[in-house]
């Protein structure tokens, strides 16, 4: 017989937060991958650093990390590994800090994307927020520098913008290391399917171009069934991306599925 | 296999086809609704103070700190009051550890080892290697112990965009990229550091003109280099009370030649090697965000003072051996040292420098941070100054600048000698890490000389140059 008041503590992200081990760089065995991705200068690092006690220079500098970093965590005595992206704006313009971000959501494959945003700049932030959410079905928002947006009276009710994006929205302060609880937790829920994301798609007035994203989705669907991706997938062949459309001519895009089946064969 | 292959082009071949259809200007209608939706979701969930007081203070530090003019004297005013504070600063702690380590320690070390070691051992060891330590300690660890946190302090408050912002129409008009300001910046912690930043550009031309001018920027391992010979130099040329601000003028002085330099080069090399067109860029300027000083102090302390200073002693301890080791092997009865010096100064006189200065700065290939602590031991080598060092190669209690002046001035080393050696410190080729680093970035054994011998080709040029002018006028 379980003890139900240890079970609410066992499921307290409080109690958690006690098991939080920062691995730094020893990612030997993970069980789930978790991709940090983000506007220049939000923060991202400062989370990284946080998580994984390691100590990727930080500044207040747009676009320090320029490589991708790696680190591990482990909590809940699940083993983590964790992908510092370059910040960027955008995901659809051909830069190589861009293409090392999207590649890594899109062919990476990361069990969770964490978009890391700055609350003071929410509107901008946003547009890539969108566009991550067009290529990932599992994501967290962490709605940093929550501390500089109260110093400038800015107030966000990230309840509803929780809801409008259909993924968790977590306030944190990672130079204080405010809201890490709040936000392992939801990483840690997303990771394990307990939490089911609902992203928000974009929606457009044009009927031409929804008519031909889905008349190319399913013809993409057919050749590789199973793809999480297809809508967007289809936007960037309407767009003549050239490095997606190598990957449909070597099936490197059937990569994607794979691990899709490899989840399928955990579950 | 080709069954697939049709299948693959069908759908490539479908794409196609739809692209009419969806008209030309897909990717601005995409970029429209992905905007659209930005706002309608902000507006929600967002709300603003009915006024900004913050914002305000932020433009209206913008308005003054990217003034167009003005913007360029609070930077150079900045620059001097931060080596002002560090040259200030450094002089006691910097006599203190001296104390410690050199005064105190050595000769304990010295009569410990020499109990069982034999005499060459302890040489190369307790002379050599611990005292090229020490005094890499005792030198470098004051000034970066200062010079760093408040230049991350001017970091975390988001100065440096700024910096970077000013600086960008210049290098777009030396047709170089703007973000070139940033990896610039970079370079003044250090040039491997920068060289592997210019990734951020993606023009390959204007990414080569950013790695082979990023070495004119000072770096961690030169600060103090320029700050002591400026302290001793320069400012004791001043009369006392200007001693402070004249020698932090010339350190800022030496760092804005070595921005001019990055300007001109870059100039010349678009005009020639690279030619082409600059691109554009956007930059975003953070807000100011009022830096959190514990919290600087510990991670400027780890990440730059703990990190420089272990590459130095890491150089230190092998140089200080060679250093030794030169000073006392012996051909035809005079060391190896100086049949170099012997050799070489008269060819560094018309450099205004001496034979001393060129051996140190080939034994400092692999760290610019050695540089001082070796010229001092060459020179006490060469002298064999009676009662202040004892042996050969040995160095020996240097309590402050003062006494580091009174070794330079007995080598016989004037004003001009100070001034050049900046100069060369400025303009030489970049330490063996950088060298490596842009070899690995640019996979070019063509570019990587360049990057090491234009600067040497410039420092051997304006050093000539000064010194036949100088002697000239006095």
């Amino acid at each position: 017989m379980k003890n139900p008041e240890l079970n609410n503590c066992a499921n307290c992200p409080v109690h958690n937060m006690g098991n939080l081990k920062k691995l730094g760089i020893d990612m030997s065995s993970f069980d789930f991958v978790v991709a940090l991705a983000g506007n220049p200068n939000t923060g991202k690092s400062t989370v990284f650093n946080y998580l994984t006690g390691l100590r990727q220079h930080t500044g207040n500098w747009p676009g320090k990390t320029v490589t991708r970093a790696e680190g591990g965590f482990e909590y809940d005595r699940k083993k983590f590994k964790l992908v510092d992206l370059p910040g960027t704006y955008s995901l659809l313009s051909t830069s190589t800090d861009e293409e090392v971000a999207r590649d890594f959501i899109l062919f990476g494959q990361p069990d969770v994307t964490v978009i890391v945003v700055d609350a003071t700049r929410i509107e901008r932030n946003l547009n890539l927020v969108l566009q991550i959410l067009e290529i990932t079905d599992r994501a967290v928002l962490c709605l940093n520098l929550m501390d500089e947006a109260k110093r400038n009276g800015i107030t966000v009710d990230d309840k509803t913008l929780s809801k409008e994006l259909g993924i968790p929205v977590i306030p944190t302060s990672a130079r204080r290391g405010e809201g890490m609880n709040e936000l392992l937790n939801a990483i840690n829920e997303v990771a394990a399917g307990k939490y089911i994301c609902k992203p928000y798609r974009l929606k457009t007035n044009q009927s031409e171009l929804n008519f031909a994203i889905e008349e190319l989705s399913e013809k993409i669907k057919l050749e590789f069934p199973g793809l999480p991706n297809l809508r967007w997938v289809a936007l960037r062949l309407l767009e003549g991306d050239q490095s997606i459309i190598d990957a449909i001519r070597s099936g490197d895009l059937g990569k994607l599925k794979k691990e899709d089946s490899l989840e399928e064969a955990k579950n | 296999m080709n069954n697939n292959n049709i299948k693959r082009e069908s759908i490539l071949t479908t794409a196609n086809n739809l692209r009419w259809d969806v008209g030309e200007n897909l990717h601005d209608a995409l970029m429209e609704s992905i905007y659209e939706n930005a706002t309608s979701i902000a507006s929600k969930v967002v709300s603003f103070p009915d006024k900004k007081p913050a914002f305000s203070l932020d433009r209206t530090l913008d308005k003054i700190l990217t003034h167009k003019y003005l913007g360029f004297l609070i930077m150079f005013l900045i620059l001097a009051l931060v080596f002002w504070i560090t040259i200030e600063g450094a002089n006691v702690p910097s006599g203190i550890i001296a104390n410690l380590l050199v005064d105190t320690l050595h000769p304990i070390l010295k009569t410990f080892t020499a109990s069982f070691m034999p005499l060459w051992l302890s040489g190369v060891l307790i002379d050599g290697a611990y005292l090229a330590m020490a005094w890499v300690v005792s030198v470098m660890l004051p000034p970066m112990a200062i010079f760093f946190p408040v230049y991350t302090l001017l970091e975390d408050f988001g100065y440096l965009p700024r910096v970077a912002f000013n600086m960008d129409p210049l290098y777009k008009k030396v047709g170089a990229h703007g973000k070139q300001a940033l990896t610039m910046t970079m370079g003044f912690g250090c040039n491997a550091a920068g060289v592997v930043a210019t990734r951020v550009i993606d023009s390959p031309r204007e990414r080569l003109i950013a790695i082979i001018t990023n070495n004119f920027s000072l770096c961690n391992g030169r600060w103090p280099t320029q700050i002591l010979i400026a302290t001793i130099f320069i400012g004791g040329a001043a009369p006392a009370y200007l001693a402070g601000i004249a020698s932090a003028g010339a350190v800022v002085f030496i760092a804005i030649l070595g921005i001019a330099f990055s300007l001109i080069v870059s100039w010349g090399l678009s005009k020639s090697l690279l030619k082409g067109e600059s691109s554009a860029f956007s930059l975003e300027l953070p807000p100011y965000r009022p830096p959190r000083i514990l919290h600087t102090l510990y991670s400027s302390l780890i990440d730059r003072t703990i990190f420089v200073l272990w590459r130095a002693i890491v150089f230190a301890i092998p140089a200080g051996m060679v250093i030794w080791l030169v000073a006392n092997i012996m051909i035809d009865g005079v060391s190896v040292a100086n049949h170099f010096i012997d050799w070489a100064n008269p060819v560094a006189l018309i450099f205004g420098l001496n034979g001393i200065i060129l051996l140190a700065y080939i034994i400092a290939i692999p760290a610019n941070e050695i540089v001082i602590p070796t010229v001092l031991m060459l020179t006490v080598a060469n002298l064999s100054i009676s009662g202040v060092g004892g042996d050969r190669g040995v160095m020996f209690e240097l309590d402050s600048v003062t006494s580091t002046a009174v070794i330079l001035h007995a080598g016989g080393w004037t004003l001009l000698t100070g001034i050049n050696l900046m100069i060369f410190s400025l303009l030489h080729n970049p330490c063996s890490t950088t060298i490596y680093t842009i070899y690995k970035e640019t996979k070019s054994v063509k570019w990587a000389v360049v990057s090491t011998l234009l600067p040497i080709a410039m420092g051997f040029t304006i050093t000539f140059f000064v010194t036949q002018v100088w002697r000239l006028i006095f």
